[in-house]
């Protein structure tokens, strides 16, 4: 039985990454390293206005005084930053009048990964800004969006033809002073998502980026912003693959979310970088800072991710509850496999009145790997009637694998209630006994069980992606068990 | 005596401090304990002090605290108190074997050691260290000695003496054991003691702590407390603290727990100006068990800071961790507690709960439940809520009559309870019952804010 | 004794109780029926003072006084009683404690002196073999452990060491099996008397077979749809409340 089960857990664990390919594609980079120069001709070649620059140098000035920060529950070796390539992007014509300008590589790029650019290819209803490397290849459905008034491009466009919007949220959420990868990734970053919704309207189809790394040695540093005006409505999704390199390459992005009164923002991440091989060679180091504000009275953020990539991830996709009556919520799916490594959280902080959180964490470790839960939830003086519920939950898959939950809850107000529930178990050979007897093979039940438990996340991605999400677990534990 | 002022680093006007005063300090205990203390100076300059934003010491201000300009004292003090005059402890209605330690200091009124019924031998930790050096050394920092803890290696450096309990193989005292742990002076000061608590195999101990201070001054204690239960002992350990604002107390301490041992601590905290108890807990042999309670009482500006760390190094150890605390006016409070399940400590089942009222906008509380797991056959939760009285449970009591201000009380009691009902001992629960009942009611901080009036 | 007018209820904005009258005297017991959701726990709760329900008109009358404007206690010591559908578990009050601060709180409102230990034991003892509740039960916490029947059981024991004039009861029959229901039954008929009154709401005609309501009103979308006799239950057990459904549409 013993054996039986780790020849399965082996099958399961080995699933090979999906999206390791490479596209051979002609690329300008920059050389290696970091100074103000390479910020001076990063911006230039983005040809950004003086106020970008300012900012980026700004932001590097302030990293320079910053170490790595050495809190999370992670093992993360000594990364060279003079050893990175800072800019590079897929060679293309100045201005993309139609797909047909598109190079055909990239195009070929994008549907062996399932995004394909074509509209009429698309799933309807989802609109894609398609990033490789440092730059934003191509965005769907700008027109059909554009006559509601939404703003739907990279976010070098947004810089070119939308300033005023820029300049006026980008570091509002989290500011370049933030955490050294923050001031990192403000200081370099190359292009990203921007999206604006006007007040009253309802995005009428899911709005997603989706990033790839293709080029060598090359950290990708990305910057989404979204702005909902109030009483609007948008539904993001965020996807990420990579090719397989014996080195580790760097992402380090930024997601600000500004949602004003009674707006509603649900973003979703399915992040599925490479997660380096068996050995724990190679993969990517995935140190990412998300934040929303709800600046509005009843408004509302919800973030939902399903992480199963990553050598390394360190992302803690958070919520200021700034208004009155509103709501964030958190939900998370951590897959970690052989010698992967994730701490992960979020962090809720309470200052409007009536303002409620949720958090649901469902970690899941197998092989060598760690997975670490870490979550604030702050309440402030102020926030009366503040409610936040968390439910931490760690299935571990075998005994060599470690699963933590590390909360921080803090409150300063009497009025605040402020549960936190956290359990952890394994698949019990009942469980997959009782399948077995129905006629349930072992992969299978435990394909079952895995997704049971992760069922109340998935069922917050859009429909579209649910599935995917599923297929992705299943891919990346492929049968665990103890 | 010895005062440290000046901008230089607290690591370096403690270690200038040992330098000054090692003859003195040396000369006033016992050589086995003076044989740790160069190694735990460079430790302590290796760790240095522990800072406000430190994962361990997230929400402590230790630093502030060390920064009081207090006496030391490094040989025996002329206390101009008659102790047992203006002492009445709440808790000697229950017969114990007391013993006293006043401003660290082992009070010596006639014997170092002594040998209670059942066999215990209890007194000063420098004479036992003198008279049964074999039983000490086995035991001496062996458990404090690894920790991280830049507080624990100044204690090792600079303790003198404390109280010394040993309970020999199969022995079962027939009193508790009660230290009375007092700090009175005419000027602020500070003390440094430690204590070395040993069961054997099969022993029984059941040691009751109060820490009380008796003057109108500032004080301050880092102790250090070693507990060691062998194979099948039983300790039971009851600390009361009831010390005045002004006072600001961290205790450290290590128990390590031998195969189906079982060790209960209580930590009751009803007053205080700035309390920070460490508790680690190492299960280092299968089928112990460890149950770590705490209950913490704060209003004015108290802080109190609860750290718990569970090492299950062994498999088929249980753990219980259970702290609830009540916090009023513009009090703050921290819990942090960890269960560590170590990578081959199979069917651990580890438990932990921190429940918190706040009755106030003004007061805060921290509170970090942690798991750390690396064994997958096991059983892990924790849970942890802040917030009010329930208002169902309220509306019933009203619905029976009773005022609200009663059934407030009523039920923080009851919260209160659900922490003392793990006090085996029934005289001292009934005690404590009665202690927090006054204290939640605000009768027993009246007289504690003025030291000098509580008699 | 009761007199309610007009009383309008809502919760988060949605109304429950549109329009209830009611008048109950003493000596009467009235018997509150309706399916589920019809607004029979909101009434009760309404009546013992739970904050979270909003009264937008109307006005409740206890022994001549304004009963909407006193808090629970107030309530409770004017001698009002309320039987909860779900008792709720208070870990780390004990029974004891509980019973004797109630019930001196209630005498301390009479202008009564407290209760001494031993009175207020022999109270215990005797109303307990009332209720036929073991001592196992008033030694624990209130409520805790108890399984459904006993937590019923320990309303009635509670309303019987309270002796209120006026006897609420939500749903105590409900998940009582045929024994517990006869002895929570016996409670409050021995209870009543020509100077209490009692109103028992109850979703099945069942209790009514042990206890011969006086009235039974029906309440059907929060108001009263029919009131009689008690033959009105048992033309309610044998029609269904799809016969009153069908009777308000037409």
């Amino acid at each position: 039985m013993q054996n039986e089960q780790d020849h399965i857990l082996n099958e399961v664990t080995s699933g090979e990454y999906k999206f390791g390919f490479y596209t051979d594609i002609e690329q300008d980079s920059i050389g290696r390293g970091l100074d103000e120069d390479v910020i001076r001709t990063i911006s230039a070649k983005k040809n950004e206005p003086e106020f970008m620059l300012e900012f980026r140098l700004k932001a590097y000035r302030h990293w320079l005084t910053m170490k790595m920060p050495e809190w999370a529950h992670l093992d993360i070796p000594v990364i060279d930053y003079q050893d990175q390539i800072y800019y590079s992007a897929p060679v293309q014509k100045a201005k993309l009048n139609s797909l047909d300008e598109v190079d055909p590589e990239l195009i070929e790029t994008f549907n062996k990964l399932g995004i394909p650019l074509e509209e009429q290819k698309l799933l309807s209803g989802v609109a894609v800004d398609a990033v490789m490397d440092s730059i934003s290849v191509k965005t769907t459905f700008k027109e059909t969006l554009a006559e509601l008034g939404i703003i739907f491009c990279s976010f070098s466009e947004a810089v070119r033809e939308h300033p005023d919007l820029v300049r006026q949220y980008m570091g509002s959420v989290v500011p370049y002073t933030d955490n050294f990868f923050a001031a990192l990734n403000s200081a370099v970053f190359s292009d990203g998502s921007f999206c604006y919704i006007p007040k009253g309207v309802r995005c009428p189809m899911e709005l997603s980026t989706y990033f790839r790394i293709n080029a060598a040695n090359t950290g990708q540093f990305e910057r989404t912003l979204i702005v909902a005006e109030d009483k609007s409505y948008v539904s993001y999704l965020e996807g990420c693959t990579a090719p397989m390199r014996d080195e580790n390459q760097l992402h380090a992005a930024i997601v600000e979310i500004v949602a004003l009164g009674s707006a509603e923002v649900k973003y979703a991440t399915v992040q599925n970088w490479y997660p380096g091989n068996k050995e724990g060679k190679g993969g990517i180091y995935n140190f990412v800072t998300k934040r929303g504000i709800c600046k509005g009275d009843n408004s509302k953020i919800s973030w939902t991710q399903i992480e199963t990539g990553s050598a390394i991830t360190w992302k803690y996709p958070s919520v200021i509850l700034r208004g009155h009556n509103t709501t964030g919520e958190f939900y998370s799916v951590a897959v970690t496999n052989n010698r992967q490594q994730a701490d992960t959280g979020t962090k809720m902080i309470h200052i409007g009145k009536n303002s409620k959180s949720i958090i649901i964490s469902k970690g899941i470790s197998a092989g060598l790997s760690n997975n670490s839960y870490r979550g604030l939830v702050k309440v402030l003086r102020g926030a009366e009637n503040a409610r936040n519920f968390s439910q931490c939950d760690s299935l571990l898959l075998g005994d060599k694998c470690g699963a933590h939950t590390f909360p921080y809850i803090e409150s300063a107000n009497h009025s605040a209630v402020i549960e936190h529930e956290a359990t952890t178990s394994k698949i019990g050979e009942d469980q997959i006994f009782y399948c077995n007897q129905r006629g349930i093979s072992t992969e299978d039940a435990i394909g079952l069980i895995v997704n049971g438990y992760a069922k109340e996340v998935l069922n917050k991605l859009p429909m579209e992606f649910a599935v995917e999400a599923q297929k992705l677990l299943q891919i990346s534990l492929e049968g665990s068990v103890g | 005596m010895g005062t440290i002022t000046g901008n230089i680093s607290l690591t370096e006007q403690f270690r200038d401090l040992y330098r000054n005063y090692s003859d003195e300090i040396a000369a006033n205990s016992a050589p086995l304990m003076n044989a740790f203390r160069e190694d735990a100076i460079t430790r302590l300059e290796k760790q240095g002090f522990p800072y406000k934003g430190r994962e361990d010491y997230r929400y402590a201000d230790i630093e502030s605290v060390f920064r009081q300009d207090l006496a030391k004292s490094f040989s025996d003090q002329k206390i101009n108190f008659k102790i047992r005059e203006i002492f009445h402890c709440d808790v000697p209605d229950i017969n114990t074997n007391l013993f006293l330690l006043v401003n660290g200091r082992y009070y010596n009124n006639g014997e170092m050691l002594k040998e209670l019924p059942g066999g215990i031998i209890a007194g000063s930790l420098a004479q036992a260290a003198k008279d049964y050096p074999e039983i000490v050394e086995k035991h001496y920092d062996r458990y404090a000695g690894s920790s991280s803890d830049g507080l624990v290696a100044m204690n090792t450096a600079f303790a003198q003496d404390g109280i010394f309990i040993y309970a020999p193989p199969g022995a079962r005292g027939e009193k508790p054991v009660q230290i009375v742990n007092i700090m009175i002076s005419e000027t602020g000061q500070m003390a440094q003691h430690r204590n070395l608590f040993i069961a054997g195999d099969d022993a029984e101990l059941n040691i009751v702590i109060c820490d009380h201070s008796l003057s109108a001054h500032r004080f301050l204690t880092n102790s250090v407390n070693e507990v060691y239960a062998g194979e099948r002992a039983q300790i039971d350990l009851t600390r009361i603290q009831n010390e005045h604002n002004g006072s600001s107390q961290i205790t450290h301490t290590f128990n390590q727990q031998e195969t189906s041992s079982r060790l209960a601590s209580n930590i009751i905290s009803l007053h205080g100006g700035f309390i920070r108890n460490n508790v680690f807990v190492k299960l280092n042999g299968e089928y112990a068990e460890n149950h770590s309670m705490g209950l913490y009482l704060s209003d004015k500006g108290q802080y109190i800071d609860n750290f718990v760390f569970i090492d299950h190094a062994s498999p088929n150890c249980f753990s219980n961790q259970l702290y609830k605390g009540v916090l009023d006016d513009y009090a703050s409070g921290s819990f942090t507690g960890r269960i560590l399940v170590e990578r081959d400590a199979q069917k651990t089942n580890a438990y932990q709960s921190n429940n918190n009222l706040l009755l106030t906008d003004d007061a805060k509380i921290y509170s970090r439940p942690q798991l750390e797991i690396y064994a997958d056959d096991v059983k892990c939760s924790h849970g942890s809520t802040t917030g009010q009285l329930d208002e169902n449970a309220l509306f019933y009591l009203r619905s029976r009559g009773i005022d609200l201000r009663e059934a407030r009380f009523l039920l923080m009691f009851a919260f209160a309870h659900q922490v003392i009902q793990n006090i085996r001992v029934k005289a001292l629960r009934e005690r404590i019952d009665d202690l927090v009942d006054k204290r939640l009611r605000g009768e027993l901080s009246r007289c504690n804010n003025c030291a000098m009036q509580c008699g | 004794m009761l007199l309610i007018k007009d009383l309008r209820v809502s919760i988060d904005g949605e109304e429950i109780l549109k329009g209830i009258n009611l008048e109950v005297k003493a000596g009467e017991l009235h018997a509150i029926m309706g399916p589920n959701g019809s607004g029979k726990s909101t009434l009760a709760a309404v009546l013992a003072g739970r904050e979270l329900y909003e009264i937008t008109s109307g006005k409740v009358l206890f022994k001549g006084e304004d009963l909407l404007e006193k808090s629970p206690e107030e309530r409770a010591k004017d001698g009002l009683f309320l039987g909860f559908q779900y008792p709720i578990e208070i870990p780390g009050v004990s029974m004891v404690n509980f019973m004797k601060t109630a019930i001196n709180s209630i005498r301390k409102n009479r202008g009564e002196e407290p209760l001494s230990a031993s009175e207020f034991l022999k109270k215990m003892r005797e109303k307990k073999d009332l209720v036929e509740i073991s001592s196992s039960l008033t030694n624990r916490s209130v409520n805790e452990g108890f399984s459904g029947g006993e937590k019923k059981k320990n309303e009635i024991f509670q309303m019987a060491m309270l002796e209120p004039e006026l006897a609420i009861l939500d749903e105590t029959d409900s998940g009582l099996d045929i024994d517990a229901l006869r002895i929570v039954a016996r409670g409050v008929n021995n209870l009543k008397s020509p100077l209490n009154a009692t109103i028992v709401i109850t979703h099945y005609q069942r209790l009514l077979e042990y206890i011969v309501p006086d009235f039974v009103h029906v309440l059907y979308n929060g108001r009263f749809v029919k009131s009689g006799g008690k033959e009105l239950a048992l033309l309610l057990e044998e029609k269904g409340y799809e016969w009153i459904n069908a009777e308000e549409v037409n």
